[in-house]
């Protein structure tokens, strides 16, 4: 008897610590979850801080870029990096939005999976694999096709003339700005058509039997209820293509100057990353683009966690 | 027009350009798959594995390059889906209404989507400039930050799936809670993690961003992880930029074997997914 009551102790005591441990090991991976983004912008900064001390605010509003001299201005590179997302935006969110309802609100069920699953693709495919059929592909047919047009036509106008003036290349802003608009598809897509979702049946219902139409339906019913989490979803899709790395070295044709063209070629801070940071000699050089990095990750991170509140919020209405 | 001829029409024209934003979508889809089909199936030839990177001018493969692809995304998966995992269970298990749960969670999603060039220069700095040279090991790590967040992710999700009836079930006999959430928990869920962990493992093996500065490439055959090491992404990168035809036409190669391989993956994980809503 006693030795039975012992041996369920010591197996009790035992299987305790191993609740302590299994515990602990998984609260220690959660906290390194948090150790690494800390990690991160403390190398950052650290690595910054050579480049920021020796140019001050001027790194950010200066747009000299040349290694030789040693003069760092990361206006350029903001610059591309702004303007590119601008426009993936200007193409994603519609195309988006358009999928989003033909998904929820259109599609037979039978396919909406199918359909679904082949836009999520997209998202599957790797940033290189958009940039080398950027360059050889999409590229030359925007050089004969759309480019010419736009030069032809809103080239002519007064005011926004100058934006699509220039030779037709093929690559630059314009091209790189238009693959990120088809990258980011995904990703706003999906985010809309999950709120979408969220949104009661009952309340559809009510507009439907008062004689609405299924667009009056999506564009008073279910906008207005889920408006934060569709602002969120596309500022997701916004950090995505401010961030996009290899699909926009390929295209953007890496030239540090700001041209009021948006066929002219340009660059990105990623794709500078990209493309200089293995070749930079000299301190000071690797030191700047550290410290591009740093811009990129500040900006990123305010808009994602912009788009992290959003989505939080509309979650806790949905709950009460 | 009378005003519901109007609203009619209104309505059908958005309807028809929701419909068209969706092929809109799809044509791309197509458009790339076509482009890469075309461009790189004349290179899925035997050399292509045989052979290693050629200089220019010459005939080659992709051996070394497929060969250091397929370790570091090894590696990368075995460090970084364990870690993943552990911080997964304990933002499911542990931490329901736990603040520190609440901001790793926060923290986690912004990882998911936070750039991956950015990961490229924290090991940078953190492995290679230590080192003093670039490193297999190196391009592991960096790949491993990108698998964490979405493992952590998958994970939690699949295991809040898990009724808490199996979880009380196992507790009303007295088991200790790590006996219940490896033997029952795990048991339940591990269709959904595995799928997690291939998406994390389709994730990684196309990213360039962060190998760019830390496995680099190598154009010879090397099995040493602490030297750089050839890795696909970088080779198409580095072979489709060039001048050469050759090393043009083995990038697209590459690029086809990538897209197939990370298409395979997804759509496994994809049934994965879905066969364990059927058992149910």
């Amino acid at each position: 008897m006693a030795d039975i009551a012992l041996k369920g102790a010591d197996s009790g005591a035992r299987q305790h610590t191993l609740d302590v441990v299994f515990r602990g090991a998984t609260w220690f991976f959660a906290v390194f979850v948090l150790l690494i983004l800390t990690g991160v912008i403390v190398s950052l900064v650290a690595g910054a801080l050579p480049a920021l001390q020796h140019f001050g605010w001027g790194f950010i509003t200066s747009s000299d870029w040349n290694p030789v001299t040693e003069k760092f201005g990361a206006l350029p590179a903001i610059y591309g990096t702004l303007v590119t997302s601008g426009i993936a935006m200007l193409i994603g969110i519609p195309v988006a939005f358009g999928i989003a309802i033909f998904i929820t609100e259109l599609c037979p069920p039978w396919l909406k999976r199918p359909i679904g699953t082949l836009i999520e693709l997209l998202a599957a495919i790797p940033s290189i694999i958009y940039g080398i059929w950027g360059l050889f592909v999409f590229a030359p047919v925007l050089q004969s096709t759309l480019q010419p047009l736009l030069i032809n036509t809103l080239g002519n106008l007064p005011w926004i003339g100058s934006l699509f003036g220039g030779p037709p290349l093929g690559i630059g802003i314009m091209t790189a700005g238009l693959i990120l608009g088809i990258m980011v598809l995904p990703f706003i897509t999906s985010v809309m058509r999950d709120v979408f979702e969220t949104v009661p049946t009952v309340l559809k219902e009510s507009a439907y039997g008062i004689g609405a139409t299924t667009w009056e339906v999506v564009w008073n019913i279910v906008l207005p209820t889920t408006r934060v989490g569709v602002i969120g979803g596309i500022m997701l899709g916004l950090g995505r293509a401010l961030g996009e790395t290899m699909a926009v070295t390929f295209v953007i044709g890496n030239a540090h100057r700001i041209q009021s063209s948006l066929m002219a070629p340009g660059t990105t801070i990623s794709a500078t990353l990209a493309n200089e940071f293995t070749e930079a000699v000299g301190d000071l050089y690797l030191s700047s683009l550290v410290a591009l990095g740093l811009v990129l990750s500040v900006i990123t991170l305010l808009v994602l966690t912009a788009a992290k509140l959003m989505l939080l919020r509309l979650q806790q209405q949905a709950g009460r | 027009m009378s005003p519901y001829a109007r609203r009619r029409a209104t309505n059908s024209l958005v309807l028809g350009l929701s419909l068209a934003a969706t092929v809109f979508g799809l044509v791309w889809l197509a458009f790339i798959f076509w482009t890469l089909l075309r461009n790189g199936i004349s290179a899925i030839t035997l050399d292509l594995f045989v052979q290693t990177t050629p200089p220019p001018g010459s005939a080659g493969g992709l051996r070394n390059a497929i060969f250091g692809s397929l370790v570091m995304t090894l590696v990368a998966t075995l460090v970084g889906s364990p870690i993943g995992i552990l911080a997964g269970t304990f933002l499911a298990e542990y931490g329901r209404a736990n603040p520190i749960a609440s901001v790793v969670r926060f923290i986690n999603d912004i990882l998911l989507s936070a750039p991956s060039i950015i990961v490229g220069i924290f090991i940078y700095q953190l492995m290679v400039l230590q080192m003093g040279h670039f490193s297999a090991w190196a391009g592991a790590m960096a790949l491993a930050m990108i698998v964490i967040p979405v493992v952590v992710r998958t994970t939690e999700d699949m295991l809040n799936l898990v009724p808490g009836s199996l979880r009380e079930a196992a507790f009303a006999l007295g088991t200790p809670k790590w006996k219940v959430i490896v033997m029952v928990t795990y048991r339940a869920a591990v269709q959904g993690m595995l799928t997690g962990v291939l998406l994390a493992v389709a994730r990684i093996s196309g990213e360039t961003a962060p190998l760019l500065f830390t496995a680099l490439n190598n154009q010879f055959w090397s099995t040493n992880m602490n030297a750089p090491m050839a890795n696909l992404p970088v080779v198409i990168f580095q072979f489709a930029l060039s001048p050469y035809k050759d090393w043009q036409s083995l990038a697209w190669g590459g690029a086809l074997l990538i897209t197939v391989a990370i298409l395979v993956l997804n759509i496994t994980a994809r049934l994965l997914a879905n066969l364990k809503s059927f058992a149910k």
